[in-house]
């Protein structure tokens, strides 16, 4: 087979979780006003402290402008058709996984992430938010022993007032951007997490996301707390059915590292993108964020972005305390009419800060692969460090790579170094491995995930295998 | 050369092809039994590496006339790995790098996609390692190799044993090799050319495209065709490449001028 050929089959794969689960649901009609949100507040059966929360996220939201700078295009979103609350109905207050809806499992099994499975084999404790509400938490038992507290955000709102009102919103303000207004104004559900002082966290804290009814935006919100010398590592995955429209999906990620702390936040998204023309698929417009509050502090984003029509993601690291270390490790991949514009921002505020940044990406058909990123070194921060390499590869001639590194330094001593390339994957090195006895597609994929390599080996194993999995996949055309 | 077989393994008949519509080849004849080793010699630019490329089916080259029968089998139609997997290898010239790969990952690939279209079992990484350090004594390529990036950065010598210790891991039918002995020093022209030696063997057909008599002194080849501007002009045993090795290629032009043939 041809590269041309080879690269159209890609470009004719199928999406594979395109399924629709038919659970009955309890929603709010379309649209967006004060008692919409009151609705949801009292749905959730939410304290007064909260709704004003929301409310005046709202009223902020109001005033600000649907963003247009990053390099994409995409269609207007209209507010007023999107059902903002979801809820499976559930006939009781669920304990286990016995009590959750059959179907509702069916779902997680087709999607190869049955809870049951992962509970005996990974001893991965996940939390499964289904459409907007926290249907099942596992292992939060053996993990409350430890002091861990890992479960639904409105769990977290009713069992540890304190601690959420304490943090949410500290890092990612509500008048931060369009979307993290509009997030905080309608939110439903998310994750979660807190861990203790000196505690390390045994397992992989695991959340899989799937957007599930008709036209419903997800907008969920997730929280993790570390609290001195302790140490997680959090997996998010997530996985949509295949529709029409375009559907929202404007998350908030807060994360919160104290003195000697260290999160590691690692994401595979493949959220359905769209067809081969470009119809349907989701915006993937989610503000993620952490602080290194205390002193030698590290957070850790790693993030494999190969599904959604459009992302605009940029986890983002605020180095406060000294010598914290902030990292940044992707990998995008946009296929037929995918559009990504993805990076980091790096702040770096206290003495001795460190960050690395390093962005692959990959684009194939007709994608579009932004990376934009901000090393930000303010005054205070002396002799700070910043490592960025940006490397981009194309699939083909309609395919676009661009690369956007903004570095502002307002301390002498600082030292940023930043390392860019664009590659293709040429025919000789594919006539070179079928003369191996290599084919077209496998040698493609060997070479993309050589590509990627420093990035996968930042995942949890588990995770790296799943993550070059789903590249084969996304670049396949088969599902092998 | 003892074990001959009758039967051929290349049969090459009128081979004509081209490139971005420029002839190449005007029309090969080329007939290569089981266990036989053919010398391809000629002038640069005469069209060796293009027939070497247009075997093993490199796309951007159009076969525009003739057939190629491969052990009784339809060369033509067949894609490139697909001729890889019946047991076609070609060394390259010019071996290109693949950053990101290991020597070993790329290697273990290669073997595993060709048991598999023989419907044999795969390899696993620690027989596989095993396996490629016995074939790697026999062209003398330092353990170091297997390691880095597909020849990522390796020196021009170098590229060329990791060439010789593929064709020995995937034990081809018919193995090309492409000016192997070009950038190979003293030492490793003597080194290779034992380790192509031991791998010759009555099921194995080997055909070399060199410039120089001094590697057929170690690969003594049972006959030696001379390549000129896409034709074969002249074939015999080993004692024409000693001819070309004092009176080069000269004659050719003579050859030419006697046939009336100018531009
Ligand atoms: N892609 C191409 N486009 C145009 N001309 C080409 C292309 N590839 C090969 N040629 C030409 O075809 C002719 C034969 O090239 P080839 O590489 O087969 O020669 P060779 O006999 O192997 O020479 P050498 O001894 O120098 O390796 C040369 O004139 C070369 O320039
Ligand atoms: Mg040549």
């Amino acid at each position: 087979m041809t590269e041309a050929e080879e690269l159209k089959k890609i470009a004719d794969r199928e999406y594979e979780f395109g399924f629709v689960t038919d659970v009955e649901s309890d929603s709010l009609p379309p649209g967006l006003d004060e008692s919409t949100i009151r609705q949801i507040s009292s749905r959730k059966d939410e304290p007064e402290w909260l709704l004003e929360y929301r409310l005046k996220a709202y009223r902020h939201w109001l005033t600000m402008e649907d963003p247009s700078w990053p390099k994409v295009e995409r269609n207007a979103i209209d507010y007023q058709q999107i059902i903002y609350y979801s809820a499976p109905k559930p006939k009781k207050v669920l304990d286990s996984l016995d009590e959750v809806d059959p179907e509702l499992i069916e779902t997680f099994e087709k999607l190869g992430i049955s809870l049951d499975e992962q509970k005996r084999l990974s001893g991965v404790a996940v939390d499964a938010v289904f459409d907007s509400v926290s249907v099942a938490t596992t292992f939060s038992d053996k993990l409350a022993e430890m002091g861990i507290i890992f479960g639904s955000f409105s769990g977290a709102v009713k069992e540890h007032p304190d601690l959420v009102r304490k943090y949410m919103g500290s890092v990612v303000p509500y008048t931060d951007n369009f979307f993290a207004a509009l997030n905080a104004a309608v939110f439903t559900d998310g994750s979660f997490c807190y861990i203790p002082p000196g505690v390390k966290c045994p397992m992989e804290l695991s959340t899989y996301f799937r957007i599930n009814a008709a036209g419903t935006g997800q907008f969920e919100r997730t929280l993790i707390i570390a609290d001195e010398k302790s140490t997680v590592s959090y997996l998010e995955g997530c996985t949509a059915p295949m529709r029409d429209e375009n559907q929202l999906h404007a998350a908030v990620v807060e994360l919160v590292a104290l003195e000697d702390a260290t999160i590691k936040y690692s994401t595979v998204q493949n959220w359905y993108p769209g067809d081969a023309d470009g119809v349907g698929g989701i915006y993937n417009f989610v503000t993620k964020r952490g602080i290194c509050k205390g002193a030698r502090s590290k957070i850790s984003w790693t993030q494999v972005e190969t599904g959604s029509a459009v992302t605009w993601k940029y986890p983002s690291c605020v180095l406060l305390g000294d010598d914290s270390v902030g990292e940044f490790y992707s990998v995008a991949l946009t296929n037929n009419m995918q559009q990504a514009d993805t990076g980091t921002k790096m702040v770096h505020i206290g003495k001795r800060t460190s960050s690395t940044i390093v962005s692959k990406g990959i684009s194939a058909g007709r994608g579009q692969n932004t990376y934009r990123g901000l090393v930000d070194v303010k005054k205070g921060a002396t002799n700070a460090r910043n490592f960025s390499q940006c490397d981009s590869m194309l699939l083909g001639d309609r395919c676009g790579a661009h690369t956007f590194p903004y570095i502002e330094v307002r301390n002498s001593t600082a030292k940023v170094e930043h390392e860019a390339t664009t590659s293709k994957i040429g025919e000789d090195q594919i006539f070179y491995c079928n003369q191996r006895g290599i084919s077209t597609e496998d040698a493609v994929s060997m070479i993309v995930n050589g590509f990627c390599k420093e990035v996968f080996s930042e995942l949890p194993m588990e995770f790296a295998v799943e993550a070059q999995k789903l590249l084969a996949v996304s670049l396949e055309g088969s599902v092998g | 050369m003892s074990g001959k077989k009758e039967n051929s393994m290349l049969e090459i008949k009128g081979l004509c092809a081209s490139v971005e519509g420029t002839t190449i080849l005007r029309g090969i004849d080329l007939d290569v039994k089981a266990g036989e080793v053919h010398a391809i010699m000629g002038p640069n630019g005469s069209g060796k590496s293009t027939l070497a490329n247009v075997l093993a089916g490199r796309e951007d080259y159009s076969v525009d006339a003739g057939t190629v029968q491969y052990n009784g089998i339809d060369l033509l139609e067949l894609s490139a790995d697909e001729r890889a997997c019946e047991g076609i290898f070609l060394a390259f010239q010019y071996p290109v790098s693949i950053p990101g790969i290991s020597n070993a990952y790329f290697l273990r690939t290669a073997l595993n996609a060709v048991r598999r279209y023989r419907d044999e079992s795969e390899v696993d990484p620690v027989d596989f390692l095993e396996l490629v350090r016995s074939k790697m004594d026999l062209v003398g390529m330092d353990e170091k190799l297997l390691h880095r990036a597909v020849n990522d950065g390796f020196s021009g010598g170098e590229k060329k044993r990791n060439e010789i210790l593929q064709m020995a891991v995937l034990d081809p039918k018919l193995a090309i090799l492409d000016e192997t002995d070009s950038g190979l020093d003293i030492d490793a022209l003597r080194i290779v050319a034992e380790g192509v030696n031991a791998l010759r063997k009555e099921e194995r057909s080997i055909v070399v495209v060199t410039h120089y008599q001094r590697l057929l002194d170690y690969i003594v080849p049972d006959h030696v065709h001379v390549l000129s501007d896409g034709k074969i002009a002249r074939s015999g045993d080993k004692s024409l490449a000693l001819e070309l090795e004092k009176e080069g290629y000269s004659w050719l032009q003579a050859d030419d001028a006697k046939a009336g043939n100018n531009a």
